[in-house]
């Protein structure tokens, strides 16, 4: 659907279509399927090191493992943690599917989620996800993605953007509220989150709400912070929301607490010229 | 997958088991809704499977503030042991090319779990009804052959209507036609409905045509339609006491 502006939304309609499968699915719809499955497989590429660990039947040693899902979430961790230099990268997860640019190539669909490793305190990753992942490849992307690592003392944090319209109160949302932040925890979490827990009747979706399925089902110590923002794109204010939640891990991470403007500046410019919504 | 959440799975040989169909106006999961929160069932387990689309929320049916803070997932089991009852809720939809490997993993957990029947609480369009299925009650039930063997004079007691078979072209008159099921907008409601009958399962579809809109006294009516054949209830639930439980799940579920 397209709204006035002409920006495209996906509705959903929560009437259900039958599903009148065809038991004699035609050979060729059939291969064309099977291909696009293929196609749409989540793919981890992970650096010869962790490859050679991986084939020998270990798995990645993980005790702190973050989460950026989303522009805000990933460019907090750029600016704030990436930039002391003391990581190393360990590898991608390629994803294709409709949202995917054909042309864009390989580089820009390998900077969409990628795995570091704090060079002192191996123990610690960090991943950031800046790629549509499509609805039926957010279990997959889960699944692949914690069976590379070790489940043993294993601490999950998730930082998530999401934007203020998703979410539903009774009250009356002042604008100065915004950027605000919620949690989510799965039962085996036993700290206290940095915020206030996610109000009924919002939900998360998405790699988050993949993830906290995964961990609760497994019994890892998971939780995700939910980022609320009335921005469109990233900025640094909505960035700033997810500190707290970091500052709980500051033995693990230390957080770089006045990131030099000029990267900041960089790091928000990218998206000013997207909209044309008031040229 | 079925995973349980304590560490010793539950047994479930000899429950019933009622599980909604992701349908028109989620009548379905606004029902299983209701009779979680009324006979206040505790959770058991969960299914996790790539079928349905993930998604996380805080405690639907938490009451006070102590129990708000509890991860839910998109299906999960409850029981109420005394009832001999089970129930699946599912609140997310089914990604859509994994119906048919939803509905394989739904019949192979409920062969694996030994219910002793199966009940799927669905809806349909109420605009694509023909003139038979206009006449009188809303409600409509399908039972497995295998469950008439057990259950055939308990329905015909209640009285209930069976799902009218619609031709399969209106208005033209093929002799080698059959007229056959159909149950529009009632997701996979059908695709279960005729794979436990291959499979011998007692299996039964209750369901209701509406349309969409706000579907809460539908799932009343659903519910209290069920309670009479499944005894779950001594009154029937009310519509004004009852109201907070709907605030959750299907409702908020429906990415609308």
């Amino acid at each position: 659907m397209a709204t006035f502006f002409g920006e495209v939304l996906s509705v959903y309609s929560r009437a259900v279509e039958e599903d009148d499968e065809d038991p004699e699915q035609d050979e060729e719809d059939e291969q064309i399927r099977r291909e696009l499955e293929e196609k749409r497989e989540v793919h981890l590429r992970w650096s010869p090191e962790v490859s050679e660990l991986l084939k020998s039947g270990n798995k990645l040693p993980c005790r702190e493992f973050i989460l950026a899902v989303g522009h805000n979430a990933a460019k907090f961790l750029s600016v704030y943690v990436l930039t002391s230099a003391n990581w190393d990268t360990l590898g991608h997860a390629s994803v294709w599917n409709e949202r995917s640019r054909a042309v864009t190539g390989q580089s820009s669909e390998e900077s969409a989620c990628v795995f570091y490793r704090h060079k002192e305190n191996p123990t610690v990753m960090i991943c950031q996800v800046t790629c549509y992942v499509a609805e039926d490849q957010l279990f997959q992307w889960t699944e692949k993605v914690f069976d590379c690592l070790q489940h043993r003392e294993l601490s999950v944090t998730v930082l998530s953007d999401s934007s203020v319209a998703d979410y539903k109160t009774a009250d009356y949302l002042c604008t100065s509220s915004a950027p605000f932040l919620r949690s989510l925890h799965t039962g085996t979490f036993s700290g206290q989150p940095v915020c206030q827990s996610l109000e009924q009747p919002n939900i998360i979706t998405g790699l988050p709400a993949a993830v906290l399925n995964h961990c609760q089902v497994q019994r890892i110590a998971t939780v995700v912070y939910q980022c609320y923002s009335d921005v469109i794109g990233p900025d640094s204010v909505s960035m700033e929301t997810f500190k707290p939640a970091l500052t709980k891990l500051a033995k693990s991470i230390q957080l770089n607490s006045s990131p030099n403007t000029d990267i900041l500046r960089k790091m928000v410019k990218t998206t000013d010229i997207q909209s044309n919504l008031y040229i | 997958m079925f995973v349980p959440s304590d560490n010793s799975p539950p047994s479930l040989e000899d429950f019933t088991l009622v599980m909604p169909a992701v349908a028109v106006g989620n009548v379905g999961q606004l029902a299983v809704d209701l009779i979680v929160s009324t006979l206040n069932m505790s959770r058991v387990g969960f299914i996790h499977t790539d079928c349905l689309i993930p998604m996380a929320g805080n405690n639907p049916y938490s009451t006070c503030k102590e129990d708000a803070q509890e991860l839910h997932t998109p299906a999960e089991v409850y029981v109420a042991p005394e009832l001999k009852l089970a129930v699946l809720q599912i609140r997310a939809p089914i990604v859509q090319t994994k119906s048919k490997k939803f509905r394989q993993l739904i019949v192979s957990w409920i062969k694996a779990s030994g219910f002793s029947r199966t009940v799927i609480l669905s809806s349909s369009h109420a605009y694509q009804r023909d003139d038979q299925q206009m006449k009188g009650t809303p409600l409509r039930y399908l039972a497995t052959p295998s469950l008439l063997k057990a259950s055939a004079n308990a329905l015909k007691e209640l009285g209930w209507r069976e799902m009218e078979r619609v031709a399969s072209f209106p208005g033209l008159t093929e002799a080698n036609a059959e007229p056959r099921l159909c149950i529009p907008g009632g997701g996979i409601t059908k695709g279960l409905y005729t794979d436990s009958c291959s499979e011998d399962l007692p299996l039964a579809v209750v369901l209701l045509f509406c349309s969409e809109g706000d579907n809460i006294p539908d799932a009343f009516a659903l519910v209290n339609h069920l309670n009479d054949w499944l005894h779950l209830l001594d009154d029937p639930v009310s519509d004004t006491l009852q109201f907070y439980c709907c605030s959750f799940t299907s409702r908020d579920l429906k990415f609308d």
